[in-house]
């Protein structure tokens, strides 16, 4: 092996071999080589990590308008007591499918989505690890989704919650398929989601740009590292849950039947298990796209890097060890609910880490008020609050009053939209130009954050003091004079608010796309590596890769220049621009290791998917189907796998002769 | 019904100690956003403008910077003692529930259905106890022992202004305690999603003086009283051949079914299917003719009856008091 540093102008010794700026014949091989193939069948074979990466965000931004759609009509409903304007039935599948949305198909995949996005370019290298198992992740998690809403749309939608209790879910309470439909999509996007993980946590390990040491990696690659192994711990839980579930459902076991020796308060326990952990895997990405927002318009590199990395794999350990208080009043032993309320409280601790490391940033930075910067500022006082009722929420004797109540659905959209959904909008503002090569507009852009921050409290706030009027929640009605009426009123006008300032984003993202000002490669004078390359990127990212000296490679390059007359820039070169061929490194310190082939775009994972559609909605309606089913799986995967004789000699010719 | 249903306005101790936690927390809890906001809106002032072309200052890369070092130190310790303060505040007051005296405590005992309450009054001598639904009455200043059961799905039971709440599970069985300083109407509801009326699952706690309870429970023991005159006799009569007795109980009667609430004293209720109704004539007949009309999804099915037996009927349940 070999990796020669391309001094600049340098003519590569072969053309197979990749090198330094766009515009040359190998930046031309090398941009073909890294393409989808062109056409219908090239668009559903694609693998590049951009291409799948978009579908995603635009598909969970869909579901995220989808699922605010349903908020509005729950909120229209309750705008009045004894409203006429959704009945019970629908109004429980209402919120079954805005729970359901906003957390499985919305807050953990769109940060996943943006992650398969902006990892390769944040770590310097063409691809992310298993292009097409990402592929395949991103078709069963459309699919999952898709039927979800085919089920809803026909009346069929689930009606018991996003949590699911049994025995309200099983067999004797819920006839008919709705709660089969649920369980089956949990098990298909919590699927994507294991897939996802182990993407991200190989691409983060094995694809780093020489140079990118464990210590350099990128605030928000380390969020979504730890992300990553949360949801390799929790996923199985909710997984076994759901299929138990089913099996309870369709092939008469009794896991949580207690007439029949099973526990109902197991469901709970494998349930939030899961369920509280997975309110982390929303929040800590939220936490990365802060701390790669701040420095960059505090104009200044992060203060306390390793302490925020520390906080980061310390809430995870955390997030484990307290899930039982969403369960403070099933009745549990006195000692355990002690343990239960200390753990659910020092966890706050290394989130306040975080929160005063930023502070600490922006004290002393110089401040660049861009849209982005506001969306975090808007986090800083919605989840500061929504920080506070978990206190609240953690400590036993108090929660025993508010769970339940309108309080906790106040605390919890303070915690998930202050926590996930302000970060993400800043994302979006931020990183827009990457991928579009346009700004959007500013103007519209603060109009929006001013909205969504009134509207969202004008919202929230008020169920606050509904929840300690004895409001419960999940409620489709209530009646008038018990005090609520004003409150559920104001929220309504609330929610409407965001629901405008929602549009305004679509309609400023529209826009840009065709009007927004030029961005060019790195509008806000970042420091990370993504906006070393092209807005948008070329489909291979880096024509020639980069080679890392710091924590902000670009904000520490001039001064490698100052010292030792190197460009701007070092990059290796020597790979192949004709083949799909990888720079990995080692784990620690990213020293280069050994050159990887990256397979060819193809049909097959979309085919799987299909497959391993076609057997999961047949076995909510005959167990047959998983002996039938996995007949086209086997022969979809056989497909997928088969090598493929010309890709195999190039490979092999590659390894002799490097 | 006029009844009180607030978290911060307690007429028993185990509310009022949760109140002081809660006033307690608040304060903890303020005084820390503010600070974390006060500290924001510094940094926000005082902080210098840029535009994005201007350089990075990287003046801290390689340097300690031991000030806000301190600072940073000083906050995660202050906020750290904070929260062991609120984690002692919190156990201590749940040791205080849990030590509150239950000494000549009344026993009941609920049982949750979709979506109405039974609730079975314990008493050392079996003949002394009685059944009712929807409506708990209590006796000021003495306290009561709930036993908790659910019949079909998890539900909660929820008195804000007298404790917090406690999930009645299938399968188990669960207690709580309280106890009502004051008298008054206390109104309740289910707090675990069960299901399409969840929403209209309400109960009302009744809390009198000593001696009031003792005669609403002497009345309550009573079997139903002969009806008087030709009406009631016959709504009588149309109650047992109609499915009415199918589901429901009058004590004294030969309905004798449990599916539904025991009827034998509903006359003397404040509500109508579990705080759905008030209980007037008109509303009574209301809800025979048509239940789903008003609870959609509730178990109860339409009894369609021609106006003067409907009359009848209702004649006879306004009898049962
Ligand atoms: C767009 C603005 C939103 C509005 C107006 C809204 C409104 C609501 C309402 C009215 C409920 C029902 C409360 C109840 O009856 O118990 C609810 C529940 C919920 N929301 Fe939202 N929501 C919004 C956004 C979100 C987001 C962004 C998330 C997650 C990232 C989210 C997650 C949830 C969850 C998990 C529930 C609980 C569902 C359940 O009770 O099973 N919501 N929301
Ligand atoms: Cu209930």
């Amino acid at each position: 092996m070999q990796h020669a540093m391309n001094p600049p102008g340098h003519a590569p010794a072969s053309r197979l071999k990749d090198g330094p700026g766009p515009g040359s014949p190998e930046a031309a091989a090398l941009d073909a080589t890294w393409s989808d193939p062109p056409g219908l069948l090239g668009w559903l074979a694609a693998v590049n990590h951009k291409t799948i990466a978009r579908r995603f965000v635009i598909t969970t931004f869909c579901f995220f308008v989808a699922g605010g759609a349903l908020a509005l009509l729950m909120r229209l409903q309750l705008a009045r007591p004894g409203s006429k304007l959704v009945g019970p039935d629908l109004y429980n599948q209402l919120f079954t499918m805005h729970g359901s949305t906003m957390m499985f198909l919305f807050a953990v995949p769109v940060m996943q989505a943006v992650a398969v996005y902006l990892l390769p370019l944040m770590l310097g290298t063409r691809s992310i690890a298993f292009p097409r198992l990402n592929a395949f992740a991103y078709w069963i998690f459309l699919f999952g989704g898709v039927m979800l809403y085919v089920v809803f749309a026909l009346d069929a939608g689930p009606d018991v919650g996003w949590f699911s209790y049994v025995p309200l879910a099983g067999p004797d309470y819920s006839p008919g398929k709705r709660a089969d439909f649920w369980a089956q999509m949990i098990t298909f996007t919590e699927l994507s989601a294991m897939l996802e993980a182990i993407v991200v946590i190989t691409t983060v390990f094995k694809l780093r740009a020489p140079g990118m040491t464990l210590n350099r990696i990128p605030l928000f690659v380390w969020a979504m590292l730890v992300t990553a192994f949360m949801v390799l711990f929790a996923m199985p839980s909710v997984m076994l849950a759901s299929t138990t579930l089913i099996m309870d459902r369709l092939v008469g076991t009794h896991f949580y039947n207690p007439a029949e020796g099973g526990d109902v308060v197991l469901w709970q326990h494998l349930f939030w298990f899961f369920g509280h952990p997975e309110v982390y895997l929303i929040f800590l990405p939220g936490l990365g796209f802060l701390s790669a927002i701040i420095p960059t318009f505090a104009r200044r590199p992060i203060y306390g890097y390793t302490a925020m990395v520390l906080s980061l794999i310390a809430t995870a350990f955390l997030a484990f060890g307290l899930w039982v208080h969403h369960m403070f009043a099933v009745n549990l032993p006195e000692l355990g609910k002690s343990f239960f309320t200390a753990a659910s409280m020092l966890i706050a601790i290394p989130s306040a880490v975080q929160i005063f490391c930023w502070l600490a940033t922006l004290w002393s930075g110089k401040l660049d008020f861009k849209t982005p910067l506001l969306f975090v500022l808007g986090f800083f006082f919605i989840l500061v609050l929504g920080g506070m009722t978990g206190i609240m929420l953690a400590s036993v004797p108090l929660d025993l009053q508010v769970h339940d109540s309108y309080f906790v659905v106040a605390h919890l959209h303070y915690v998930l939209i202050g926590g996930a959904v302000f970060p993400l909008f800043g994302a979006f503002y931020y990183w827009y130009p990457k991928v579009t090569g346009r700004l959007m507009s500013e103007r519209l852009g603060r109009w929006n954050f001013w909205l969504f921050f009134i509207g969202f409290n004008v919202a929230f706030f008020p169920m606050h003091l509904l929840g300690l009027k004895g409001m419960p929640r999940r409620v489709y009605t209530y009646q008038a004079g018990l005090g609520w009426d004003t409150l559920n009123l104001v929220s309504t006008i609330g929610s409407l608010i965001i629901a405008v300032s929602a549009l305004l984003f679509v309609v400023n993202a529209v826009r840009s796309l065709r009007r927004g000002a030029p961005a060019g490669a790195d509008p806000w004078g970042a420091g990370t590596l993504e906006w070393a390359t092209e807005s948008p990127p070329p489909p291979c990212n880096f024509h020639a890769i980069p080679v890392v000296h710091g924590r902000d490679p670009l904000w520490e390059a001039p001064r490698a220049r100052a010292e030792d007359e190197q460009p701007a820039f070092t990059h290796v070169s020597g790979l192949a621009a004709d083949t799909r061929e990888l720079l990995a490194t080692t784990v620690l310190d990213a020293r280069p290791d050994l050159r990887v082939n990256f397979p060819d775009p193809t049909i097959w994972p979309l085919v799987s998917a299909l497959a391993v559609t076609v057997l999961f909605i047949g076995s909510i309606f005959t167990p047959w189907a998983v002996v039938w089913g996995s007949i086209p799986i086997a022969i979809a995967l056989t497909a997928w796998f088969w090598p493929d004789r010309a890709e195999t000699s190039v490979h092999l010719s590659l390894e002799r002769k490097p | 019904m006029d009844a009180l249903h607030d978290v911060l306005a307690p007429f028993g101790p185990q509310a009022g100690h949760v109140r002081e936690l809660w006033l307690l927390t608040l304060a903890v809890c303020t005084v820390v956003f503010a600070a974390v906001l006060a500290a924001l809106l510094i940094a926000l002032l005082r902080a210098p403008r840029a535009g994005s072309v201007s350089p990075p200052d990287l003046s801290a890369l390689g340097r300690p910077e031991p000030g806000k070092r301190r600072s940073v130190i000083a906050a995660v310790a202050a906020s750290t003692l904070l929260l062991l303060a609120l984690i002692a505040a919190s156990i201590f007051t749940d040791r205080a529930l849990a030590r509150l005296s239950t000494e000549g405590a009344l026993r009941l005992e609920v049982t949750a259905h979709q979506w109405w309450w039974e609730v079975r009054y314990v008493e050392p001598q079996v003949a002394d106890s009685f059944v009712t639904a929807n409506e708990i009455h209590v006796p000021t200043g003495r306290p009561v022992i709930v036993t908790l059961k659910a019949d079909d799905v998890i539900h909660s039971f929820w008195v804000p202004s007298l404790a917090g709440k406690k999930d009645l599970l299938p399968g188990r069985t669960t207690t709580m305690n309280f106890r009502a300083d004051r008298d008054g109407v206390y109104r309740g509801q289910c707090a675990e999603f069960c299901g399409s009326q969840h929403a209209l699952m309400a109960f009302f706690v009744v809390a009198d003086p000593p001696e009031r309870y003792a005669a609403w429970a002497a009345a309550q023991r009573r079997t139903a009283a002969e009806p008087a005159g030709d009406q009631p006799l016959r709504g009588r009569e149309i109650f047992m051949r109609s499915s009415c007795a199918m589901c429901h109980a009058i004590d004294g009667t030969t309905a004798q079914a449990m599916r539904g609430p025991n009827l034998t004293h509903v006359a003397s209720r404040g509500t109508l299917a579990a705080g759905a109704l008030a209980n007037t004539p008109e509303e009574l007949k209301r809800w025979i003719a048509d239940p789903q009309q008003i609870k959609p999804g509730t178990y109860m099915p339409a009894t369609q009856l021609p106006p003067e037996e409907m009359d009848a009927l209702v004649g006879y349940l306004q009898t049962l008091r």
